[in-house]
């Protein structure tokens, strides 16, 4: 008996960003802001942590850049097309409550997670604003979702294409120095991550990350995510994945995330040697 | 027939001990003395009728002895190879005071092993109870307890969190102490019970609490999940692994076969495996195959080590260094590893555990040249599940508190394995296992 989790809809956002559609009642019954599920595409494939991006029925959402060989084999699948495992929703959900005016910002592909937990927030009674950046306008995602969700919407762009010239950090301070803000939460790659829960420091505002390092299990078993939070060290996946942003230790998340740099060259090296054989031949070895 | 030797056996990743042919295990079976008061069936956590299977034996009815084996223990070819008989069955041996005991374990081996090459035999189910039975966790307590339920006629749902069932048996143990194919060929007979298995389900995420509680009883058997690391500085450089990571990414996902498989893993040239329990040899042997120079550094004597002298003879065989009296202090490195710190230990008063205390030899410290570290130095239940029950008691290292029957804090809610008792072995989880399923059956059948 073969449970298959089929692809319901893929999407492509924006140069090597892609949205899937994953057919998954057991995760998407019980999802909640904040958390990620692991897939495997296969017999032979590894488990990859992604954020769940939304929730309709019996699917979930998850938006992802095709950066490496499972993402970008990932994105070779079309609807109709099944994963052979997906997990979860793993990790603890977001800490939503009631805090009058939180801050949501999501940078680059970080963004996917930014509409469930402002929609929760919003459903909680807070004022929400929303800061979406990205390097360009044509890498921006979600901006009518989050519009949507959010009171307010600032969009930044490190090229000025869209939006305010300059990063999300930018935009955040900017509103700091201008009124309360009493929750921030930033998603986005590690130094973004860091630079950006950098502005909130001097106004002590607790700020969280979600943070993601490298997983097998997801469950707390094997302590591959393990990442040093106020000085001790915690597990990513049972513990977080958001943590205490002013309390994260960003240069080890950093390093640790680059443990199989060079194992992850040769997948990728030969994943694509492998596409351009089958284009030339012109099957499609699904 | 019996170990294959250790230069051969180093390259790859086959069995260590290739098992009995027939003729041998006749042959051993005929030595039994049949005793009328047995010690061995005492010895056993799991109550085999082991004169009787072995009489069978000796007479050549390996189907009668598959029967009578598979009575008592659904997992015949995982315990013949990994229960610590000397401890147990073989260690009650009369003909271990004068000669050398039967090898309880390799005959056990040899049936199960038998059956399955000849066709195995499905035990009967009794009728249907309508019951419904949720078991969480599909390692060697869950499956032998989904086994016990499914045969007294109740319906039974396994959760397993990961992709595969079997637990450590599945990602802890090696194929060369344990094959898989043969942990795969005992899971499916417990499932052709009409067990039902949900794979990739955390319960208490995928599966709410609510749900999990309305089953008419429930059996816990979630493990020993989380690593614990020594708290000594430079542990989270890259480079050192728990023994649970390093051997969950070869055993379950083959990173040794990368990049045929797409999980990596490092190979380090000099490993430093710490720790003197089964899984510990486990790790440094499985460094070994993958090409490393290992060292396995342990606080204590040679002795004292928890593991198996059967596991540490064969780590010696196969070229491990073993550096004993010795404390990793800190670990070394600019991001990632480039040494091990260590202390000599002195052994002096007994501790609680009846064991030397080791104390640090002041001037003794030295390092040891590694580029990677593995730390095997226990585990502690995963809390995940057990923190999300409310009412379940649990003790101070956060493991469930159980009577001896398994029976948690909540009336229809029971435990077994390493969640309830703490790290144990494979056959001591299935012992707690079968009790429990006893209660359980006793419970439903009085409703």
């Amino acid at each position: 008996m073969k449970r298959l989790y089929k692809v319901e809809l893929a999407t492509k956002l924006a140069d090597r960003v892609y949205e899937y559609w994953i057919h998954a009642p057991q995760v998407a019954h019980h999802a909640r802001a904040g958390q990620f599920l692991i897939l495997r595409l296969h017999e032979t494939g590894e488990r990859i942590p992604l954020t769940i991006s939304a929730v309709r029925g019996d699917a979930v959402r998850v938006i992802f850049m095709a950066v490496g060989k499972t993402t970008e084999e990932l994105a070779t699948l079309r609807a109709g097309d099944s994963i052979k495992d997906v997990a979860g929703p793993l990790g603890k959900p977001s800490e939503i409550g009631k805090y009058g005016t939180c801050c949501v910002i999501g940078g680059g592909v970080g963004i996917a997670s930014t509409p469930l937990i402002a929609k929760e927030l919003k459903e909680a009674g807070n004022h929400v604003i929303g800061i979406i950046g990205a390097r360009s306008a044509d890498l921006l995602i979600l901006e009518d979702e989050m519009r949507a969700i959010c009171d307010e919407l600032y969009i930044t762009t490190d090229d000025g294409s869209k939006g305010v010239h300059g990063f999300a950090s930018d935009a955040l301070k900017g509103l700091l120095n201008e009124r309360t803000i009493n929750r921030v939460w930033i998603i986005g790659p590690a130094i973004m991550m860091k630079v950006t829960s950098g502005v909130t420091v001097p106004y002590g505002v607790k700020t969280y990350v979600s943070l993601n390092p490298i997983m097998v299990d997801g469950t707390g078993m094997c302590g591959s995510c393990r990442v040093t939070v106020g000085g001790e060290t915690k597990f990513a996946c049972v513990d977080g994945p958001e943590f205490d942003a002013h309390q994260v230790d960003f240069a080890e998340l950093m390093q640790r995330q680059r443990i199989y740099t060079s194992q992850e060259k040769v997948l990728l090296e030969r994943f694509a040697e492998h596409q351009c054989r089958c284009g030339e031949g012109g099957h499609h070895h699904g | 027939m019996g170990d294959r030797p250790a230069d051969v056996r180093v390259r790859d990743f086959k069995e260590v001990d290739t098992g009995l042919s027939a003729d041998e295990a006749i042959a051993e079976a005929e030595r039994c003395l049949q005793c009328k008061k047995p010690l061995c069936v005492k010895g056993c956590p799991v109550c085999i009728d082991i004169p009787a299977f072995i009489r069978e034996v000796a007479e050549g009815d390996f189907p009668g002895a598959a029967r009578t084996l598979k009575e008592q223990n659904m997992l015949p070819a995982i315990c013949g190879r990994v229960c610590p008989q000397e401890t147990q069955c073989e260690g009650a041996c009369v003909l271990g005071i004068k000669e050398t005991p039967i090898r309880i374990g390799a005959l056990e081996r040899f049936v199960a092993d038998w059956e399955r090459q000849n066709g195995a035999e499905l035990p009967k189910t009794a009728r249907p109870t309508g019951k419904r039975v949720a078991v969480v966790g599909s390692g060697p307590a869950g499956l032998t307890a989904a086994a016990e339920l499914a045969r007294a006629g109740h319906a039974v749902t396994i959760f397993e969190s990961l992709h595969e069932a079997g637990g450590v048996l599945t990602y802890g143990i090696p194929a060369f102490r344990l094959p898989k194919d043969v942990v795969r060929a005992e899971i499916d007979q417990v499932l052709a019970l009409d067990v039902r298995l949900k794979k990739n389900y955390l319960v208490g995420r995928s599966v709410s609490v609510d749900e999990l509680l309305g089953y008419d009883a429930v059996f816990l058997a979630t493990g020993a999940g989380l690593p614990a690391f020594m708290g000594i500085p430079g542990e989270n450089h890259n480079g050192v692994y728990s023994a649970n990571e390093f051997l969950t990414r070869v055993n379950l996902m083959h990173a040794d076969a990368f990049p045929e498989f797409d999980t990596p893993v490092l190979h380090g040239g000099r490993v430093a495996v710490i720790g003197g329990g089964n899984v510990a040899m486990d790790a440094a042997r499985v460094a070994r195959r993958m090409g490393a120079k290992v060292f396995l550094v342990y606080r204590r004597r040679e002795e004292d080590m928890p593991a198996r002298r059967v596991e540490v003879l064969h780590a010696k065989e196969e070229g491990i260094e073993f550096l004993t009296c010795t404390n990793p202090t800190r670990i070394l490195g600019e991001g990632c590893v480039s040494g091990l710190e260590c202390v000599k230990m002195s052994l002096c008063d007994l501790d609680a555990s009846g064991r030397p205390s080791p104390e640090p030899i002041p001037g003794s410290e030295f390092t040891l040249d590694v580029d990677m570290v593995i730390q095997a130095i226990g585990t502690s239940p995963n809390p995940l599940l057990v923190s999300l029950i409310p009412g379940l008691k649990r003790g101070r290292r956060g493991n469930v508190v159980v009577d001896e029957n398994g029976r948690t804090s909540i009336p229809h809610v029971y435990a077994g394995g390493d969640i309830a008792t703490g790290a144990a072995t494979v056959i001591e989880a299935m012992g707690s296992a079968k009790r429990a399923a006893a209660a359980i059956n006793a419970m439903l059948r009085e409703e």
